[in-house]
Parts: C-alpha cells; sequence; structure tokens
C-alpha cells in the first residue's frame, strides 16, 4: 500500500480571492436567464485545498496538429470571412501560461450553430463544424484559423441580436483558474447592446474584445485578432525559484 | 521578483446552450476529450456510480446544465500531480451533460481522502463544476458521501452550517450508487464555494 503524500510545501500558495471581482456577479436580471439560476444564499468562502490546487488532467494526445484551423474539418472550405484569433494566455501577473488547453465553439458565417437545438432559420454550412482545440506553446501564445462567426438571434425574445462572438473554455494550471468566457469583435455594433457582455463588470468588459490586428494579417489569405487571455495567478510567486 | 501590477482577469461568461459539440460530444462527430467515465484499468478504488440531478429556482430541470468533476484516486492520489500518477491513465477528470430531466451521472471510483496543506486528511470528496445558460460563472461545489466516517471531522464539512452539511453529501441509494440533488437557488438550495 502507498502511503506517500505529496509534499505540502508544492501547494503551500494559493489563488487572490479579489481577482475574481471581475467576474460578473451570479445574478443579472437584464440577462433573463440569470433570475431562476443564480443562488440566493452568498458563495461560501472555504481554504483552498489540494483539491482546488491541482488541476484537471485529460488527455493531452487527445489534442492534435489540425485541430486549430476550423477551416479544414469538411470535405471544401466553408463560406465565409478566414480569420486568424491569435493570442497569449499569462495569469494576473503576466507570466505566460504554457501547455493549456483551450477549446473553442462558434457559430458558422451565416449565424447558426451545428448545434441540434439552435433553431435559428440560417444556413447550415456542410463544410463548417464550428469547434477547436489547441493546448498553448511554451510562452503561453495560440492560434486558431477560422471563420468570422455571424451574429444571430436568441430566438423567442423579441429582435435580440447576439454580437458576434467565440465561446472559449481554458484551464490553467489548477481547478481555480478554469475560464469559460467569449471573444467579441473590436468594432461590432451590436456589443453595447449584448445583454452577456454586459454582465461583467465595466471595468474589466473590454478585456473581452480581440483587437484587429493588422501586423498578424496574411497576405491574400486572412485577416486578423488579438485576444489576450489572462487567468488567475497565485499569490507569493515571487518566492519561486 | 514579480514586480508589475496585476493585470485584470478575462471575465467569466456563460457556457450558453450550444457548447455540447465542442465540450461533450457524444452525439456529434468529435473527439471526446473528457466523458462521464473515470473508470481505468489502472485506477485503485472501488467502482460506484455517482448521479444525480440540477433544478433551478423553480425546481425544474436544468437540461442545458455540464458538470465536471475533479477527484483524486481510491487513496487520495491526484493524477498529475501525484509521483506515481504523473503518467496514469486514470485522469480523475469528468464531464458530463444533462439530459432532459436534469439528470447526470458518472462511473468513476470512490475517491480517497486527500491532504489539507497542515498534511490533515480530508474527508472523501469529489469537485464539481457546473455550467449552464444563466450561469455567469461556473458554480463550484463539493460532493462527499453519506458512509465516510471521516466526513465528522473534516475541516471544511465542518466550516458550514450544520443544517446545509447535508446538501453536500451523496446518499448511497443503492450498492455502489450515490445521488446527490444540485438545487442553484431557492428551497432547498446548495452550497456553492467561493474559491
Amino acid at each position: 500500500m502507498i502511503t506517500d503524500t505529496p509534499n505540502p510545501l508544492e501547494i503551500s500558495t494559493d489563488y487572490p480571492l479579489e481577482s475574481t471581482r471581475a467576474h460578473p456577479p451570479m445574478l443579472t436580471p437584464s440577462y433573463v436567464f440569470t433570475r431562476k439560476r443564480a443562488p440566493h444564499r452568498p458563495l461560501r468562502v472555504i481554504p483552498h485545498t489540494l483539491t482546488e490546487l491541482s488541476g484537471p488532467i485529460y488527455g493531452h494526445d487527445s489534442v492534435q496538429p489540425l485541430d486549430n484551423d476550423l477551416t479544414k474539418q469538411g470535405e471544401g472550405e466553408p463560406i465565409g470571412e478566414r480569420i486568424f484569433v491569435h493570442g497569449q494566455v499569462m495569469d494576473e501577473d503576466g507570466r505566460a501560461i504554457p501547455n493549456t488547453l483551450i477549446e473553442i465553439w462558434q457559430a458558422n458565417a451565416a449565424g447558426r450553430y451545428i448545434h441540434a437545438l439552435d433553431s435559428h432559420p440560417a444556413p447550415l454550412d456542410p463544410n463548417f463544424y464550428g469547434a477547436g482545440r489547441t493546448v498553448t506553446a511554451d510562452d503561453g501564445t495560440y492560434t486558431f484559423t477560422t471563420i468570422k462567426p455571424g451574429p444571430y438571434p436568441i430566438m423567442g425574445l423579441n429582435n435580440y441580436w447576439r454580437p458576434a462572438h467565440i465561446h472559449l473554455s481554458l484551464f490553467g494550471p489548477s481547478f481555480l483558474t478554469r475560464l469559460v468566457t467569449q471573444l467579441y469583435f473590436e468594432g461590432d455594433p451590436l456589443i453595447q447592446h449584448d445583454m452577456i457582455y454586459s454582465t461583467a463588470p465595466e471595468s474589466s468588459r473590454e478585456a473581452m474584445i480581440a483587437k484587429f490586428d493588422m501586423s498578424a494579417t496574411k497576405s491574400e489569405w486572412a485577416l486578423a485578432y488579438r485576444f489576450d487571455i489572462v487567468l488567475r495567478g497565485q499569490k507569493n510567486t515571487h518566492i519561486e525559484a | 521578483m514579480v514586480t508589475n501590477k496585476p493585470k485584470t482577469i478575462t471575465p467569466s461568461q456563460t457556457v450558453g446552450p450550444f457548447y455540447a459539440y465542442c465540450l461533450s460530444p457524444v452525439n456529434y462527430k468529435f473527439r471526446m476529450l473528457a466523458s462521464n467515465s473515470l473508470v481505468t484499468k489502472d485506477v485503485e478504488g472501488k467502482h460506484i456510480t455517482l448521479r444525480g440531478t440540477v433544478l433551478d429556482g423553480d425546481g425544474l430541470p436544468v437540461p442545458d446544465a455540464l458538470i465536471e468533476i475533479w477527484q483524486p484516486d481510491g487513496l487520495g492520489r491526484f493524477s498529475g500531480h501525484h509521483p506515481l500518477l504523473k503518467t496514469a491513465e486514470f485522469k480523475g477528470f469528468g464531464r458530463a451533460m444533462c439530459d432532459a430531466l436534469g439528470l447526470f451521472s458518472f462511473e468513476t471510483v470512490k475517491p480517497g481522502g486527500a491532504p489539507m496543506r497542515d498534511g490533515v486528511i480530508q474527508a472523501p470528496h469529489v469537485a464539481v463544476s457546473i455550467f449552464g445558460k444563466g450561469l455567469n460563472r461556473h458554480l463550484y461545489t463539493r460532493v462527499y458521501f453519506d458512509d465516510e466516517e471521516a466526513n465528522k471531522s473534516d475541516p471544511v464539512l465542518n466550516s458550514i452550517p450544520e443544517d446545509l452539511r447535508s446538501k453536500l453529501i451523496a446518499k448511497e441509494i443503492e450498492p455502489d450508487c450515490y445521488e446527490i440533488s444540485i438545487r442553484l437557488q431557492g428551497e432547498g438550495e446548495s452550497v456553492f464555494f467561493d474559491v
């Protein structure tokens, strides 16, 4: 029987809670779906233990090289504006986060998801699936090639259109760094009307807007947007060698 | 030494209703990264089913909820962290989507107790994240087990008011099958953590 336990020194730092004030509150009545789903009782603070400080492991080999090119998932080229989305994943102290999983999903150029329950009467694209994965490089950088998604209406609400966006899911180094967010595109007039974008505090919401990046465009091929992502970071990490 | 002023973290947004074909593509042609089965050939521990329901403030099912779990093996060892589980087939991470009735189910092993920072062993538990439409941030809770003596001395469980502790404890409803109710809001509301 194995009885050894990990060295407690490995988990002697934790993550400041104040940083999470950048997140939206659970209840934002203007985003109507929070009304019956946001807990009434305040969240309870508990110490960070090995459970929280260790992090989800998945099969790293389940991410393959072409998974970050959403224009190569069909037999032909998908319809729409081809773009690169690239950036760097770092923690709140600016340290690069390497080897972390990013999953993305999005609507096609017409604003339609391949999801079976999407009833928006816009066409599916037989050459566009709309999901991708990648793992950040040693310097925390990542790149996706995709099609710029179209805006779409939320069905059942009166003339409500969501701005074009890409959903992102990141793991980071621990259970506490888990993040699901959305990327919006600079200059989209629908952003300021969006009830989901606006759930985030004014001080942090602009961090969700990807910037047009002329320097990363590729001649006669694709435009580019830059989107850096900041995850929570551990306190006292300056002690690390 | 890091002296830069901290950056604002990227805020969370709802996972929305249409994530399945990426995050949990059971019914789509996309490779699964994690599923609702955590059991592997190499894992130490007793095989169990952990299942439950996710209900909203009206007691109605949340069919679009995504549940992620993270746990050690039956000896309290986290994959990727414990020196002997750096390259194990067992990952300890699972994902399951709720069905139309808000039901989810995992095939896993009963976790062993993992240590606090001071070395005190916690009662066996599973970390649980809940994502869904209308959840601006994912919710975090833990699931303990009703047949564990160690619950009585668990530091986290005992930091919760006594009348709420039972909401964190799954009941063994048949041999090796444990059930938990996750109520997002209102009567019977679950206990969610700010971590």
